[in-house]
């Protein structure tokens, strides 16, 4: 009995593994490059030929002209897109409380002059490590920052951070977010038209 | 709050429509009655059965179905092994990934076979193209075919009347694959692509950053970003509750989960199947009473853990006020316990997320949970811990329940003085002691294996966070291992010799050991004879039994496991009551 099943077993397996491990993802892999290649590639923004990012992968940014986005624990450095994770830090850990004091003093030290508290998702790391994405909240808190290191009215910047939010999915599904690298390239357009 | 709890409530609203008409789909598939799909692929399907010499009006005794099982999927198992041992000289490779060594080979076959898809490795720097699908995504396929068709196998056993055999095992994979699993994954991954999702065979892309920074006296201008065949993976991982992520990030990933849209969708897939099967079974039995009846019984248990979780993530990190953060929810953030979750998910579709994939035994996560609040990360734990019934995995989960009702029929006997029966079937000493086995099993699966980690010095430098969390990061991987869900408090560093051994060993005695003692319920069952009800029956569609099956759950759960949980999880909320 077994003999014969184990024949039946090597074969079906050989076929199923065709059909989904090769058929399945190829098959997939031709429609997506058809009918959406950019996202089916990574959703990658190009300038000057020259590609510099993802949209939908954060990076890091220390420049007070830049709005920052979500602290990053990936590996060896922050917004490591080729080794993706989360801290993993507890609650309780004491080295959770002590990086979220030295992200406050970063974000304090860019900008003395706002005495506002801090959106948490500016000084708790992501899941990912690669959230390109910050709360409206956090956007806002950096506003006068940004606007201040770029000699621009907060008026501006305000209107391409609303201009860059996406809103909860029917009002409800999902919150809003800022995407950081579009609010950050559209400042950095706005600087080469003056 | 309210706009987290509307959107709770929406996800299980639209999940609660999805029940019927899939239940009905799976059903009529599972009869092999016309059902629209396999009326186009019925003549691959004939191909595919007289290339395999498969004769399919052929059933099998549950012994046979049995040992069919086990000998498929340790050809899956030795497959990925060598597929994994080799990779570096095979094709599609273009990172050069070099070869997975022994134990996490052993450990990622072992757990991607079992449907557990625990993963001491992190994906974009350890498989390539190649494995990743022609090894990992065939065995998110047949683990969750697997586990359906033990499913209809068990389910057979209650229809029979005195029968020797309880279906074709090469039959109920080959249909569930055709045409429930293989079509609901072209769906969902072009949607999800069409989101965002990447799906490509190129390298991984270089991008010159807008701002290079400086880390430890190196200038960093570029961003190597990982990518591939994502899409057609994280589909059917989601709906065959495997939970295995490409990435390490898992569906936290952006590229695995990029937005509000992607991410609903994707849970929706989590609890689809298995919440549909409770209506296939009552459809198929005759009495879709007895389906809603399970169905809501894994509700029971499902909503409140649900309310817990996003209750105490709301509420945030105490230790965080101190600093003059801000962690309230407004209209402009989620607020909350950020530290290991997306701002796109916030602290609702996290949580949702957390309780679907630990109620269903699918290993994914979209959030940290290692950071989250000590009783918000128990509940995912606990939730494993029931025996991974509350929707559980495809098949698995329901045949896990299945046992539980036949021990609460012949507790509820017991107490009324009746001889035991379920739907019209006599239950006796055989099939309780094989129910006990399917219980008892995984919880020996778990416990023996925490003991010895934390007894184990080397074991214990596994651990990433002091204090009780440490003590929980230990029993959460055993408890996932052993209960074959497969997320991690994933601060333990398991890609060791000791934990990927024992990972494996618990999650392969786990899934197999319950697997034959549910296929002989299912041999036992099908050759009695139908009972006719009488006004002495148990009623088991009605509310009191309801509540009583709950009760059985809750107690075999709760008895088992608070122990531990007052070690870890526990002891670590009241050290952060008090400051």
């Amino acid at each position: 009995m077994i003999r014969s099943q184990l024949k039946t077993a090597i074969l079906i397996f050989i076929v199923f593994t065709i059909i989904t491990g090769l058929i399945y993802p190829l098959f997939i892999t031709g429609i997506s490059q058809i009918l959406f290649s950019k996202k089916a590639d990574g959703s990658l923004i190009y300038k000057n030929g020259k590609c510099i990012g993802s949209k939908l992968i954060g990076q890091k940014f220390t420049n007070p002209k830049y709005f920052w986005g979500r602290p990053s624990a990936t590996v060896s450095f922050p917004y490591n897109a080729s080794a993706s994770g989360g801290s993993n830090l507890g609650p309780l850990n004491p080295k959770l409380i002590s990086e979220v004091k030295k992200r406050i003093n970063q974000i304090r030290k860019a900008d003395p002059s706002n005495k506002n508290s801090i959106p948490v998702d500016l000084v708790t790391s992501s899941a990912s490590g690669l959230d390109p994405d910050i709360s409206i909240a956090a956007a806002y808190y950096q506003i006068p920052r940004v606007a201040q290191a770029r000699g621009l009215p907060t008026k501006t910047v305000k209107s391409i951070v609303k201009k860059y939010t996406t809103r909860p999915l029917f009002g409800i599904i999902g919150y809003p977010v800022v995407n950081i690298l579009e609010v950050n390239l559209a400042l950095n357009k706005i600087r080469t038209k003056k | 709050m309210n706009t987290d709890f509307l959107q709770a409530g929406i996800f299980i609203f639209v999940l609660l429509l999805l029940v019927k008409p899939f239940g009905t789909y799976i059903a009529k598939i599972f009869e092999g009655k016309p059902a629209g799909v396999n009326g186009i692929l019925l003549r691959f399907e004939r191909m595919i059965y007289s290339f395999c010499g498969i004769k399919y009006q052929e059933g099998m005794t549950w012994k046979t179905y049995a040992i069919s099982v086990i000998i498929f999927n340790i050809i899956g198992l030795v497959f990925l092994y060598i597929l994994q041992r080799v990779q570096s000289v095979l094709f599609l490779n273009p990172m050069g990934m070099a070869s997975v060594p022994p134990d996490l080979s052993f450990n990622t076959a072992v757990s991607f076979v079992t449907n557990t898809n625990w993963q001491s490795y992190s994906g974009e720097t350890t498989m390539g193209y190649l494995t990743q699908i022609f090894g990992l995504t065939v065995q998110n396929f047949l683990s969750a075919a697997t586990g359906m068709a033990v499913l209809l196998a068990v389910i057979r056993g209650f229809i029979n009347r005195q029968k020797e055999t309880i279906g074709n095992f090469w039959v109920d994979i080959t249909r569930t694959i055709l045409y429930i699993l293989l079509p609901l994954s072209i769906c969902l991954s072009l949607v999800l692509v069409s989101q965002g999702v990447v799906q490509t065979f190129k390298p991984y892309a270089k991008a010159h950053v807008i701002q290079p920074i400086t880390i430890h006296h190196k200038v960093i201008k570029t961003q190597i970003i990982a990518r591939g065949p994502v899409a057609s993976q994280t589909a059917i991982a989601q709906l065959g509750t495997n939970g295995g992520g490409f990435f390490n990030a898992n569906a936290s990933h952006p590229f695995a989960n990029p937005n509000a849209l992607s991410n609903f969708l994707e849970m929706l897939a989590i609890l689809l199947i298995p919440a549909s099967l409770c209506y296939t079974f009552g459809y198929m039995v005759k009495d879709k009473r007895q389906g809603w009846a399970l169905l809501a019984a894994m509700f029971i248990i499902f909503i409140p853990s649900l309310w817990a979780v996003m209750h105490f993530e709301q509420i945030g990190n105490p230790l965080l006020n101190h600093l003059n953060v801000n962690q309230k929810m407004s209209s402009l953030q989620s607020g909350g316990n950020m530290e290991g979750k997306e701002a796109r998910f916030g602290i609702a579709d996290s949580a949702i997320w957390t309780v679907s994939t630990t109620a269903a035994s699918n290993g994914s996560v979209n959030s940290m949970l290692d950071s989250y609040m000590p009783i918000s990360g128990m509940v995912p734990m606990w939730l494993m811990q029931l025996g991974e019934v509350i929707f559980g995995g495809v098949g698995s989960g329901l045949y896990g329940m299945l046992a539980f009702v036949i021990v609460a029929v012949f507790m509820a006997g017991l107490m009324i003085g009746r001889t035991p029966e379920y739907l019209g079937k006599k239950i006796e000493s055989y099939e309780i002691k094989m129910a006990a086995l399917i219980l008892l099993i995984p919880h020996l699966c778990v416990l023996i294996p925490t003991a010895i980690a934390v007894v184990l010095p080397s074991a214990r430098q596994a651990i990433l966070n002091p204090g009780p969390h440490g003590f929980s990061e230990i029993l959460y991987a055993f408890t996932s291992a052993g209960n074959n869900n497969g997320s991690a408090f994933a601060g333990l560093s398991t890609n060791t010799f000791f934990y990927n051994v024992t990972l494996g060993l618990s999650m392969f005695f786990s899934r197999f050991l319950t697997i034959i003692a549910a296929l002989a319920i299912a041999g036992s069952l099908s050759k009695k004879k139908i009972i006719p009800t009488s006004p002495g029956t148990l009623v088991t569609y009605q509310p009191v039994f309801i509540i009583f099956l709950v009760m059985i759950i809750l107690i075999v759960g709760a008895l088992t496991f608070f122990p531990a949980l007052a070690l870890g999880p526990i002891a670590e909320h009241f050290l952060i009551a008090k400051p």
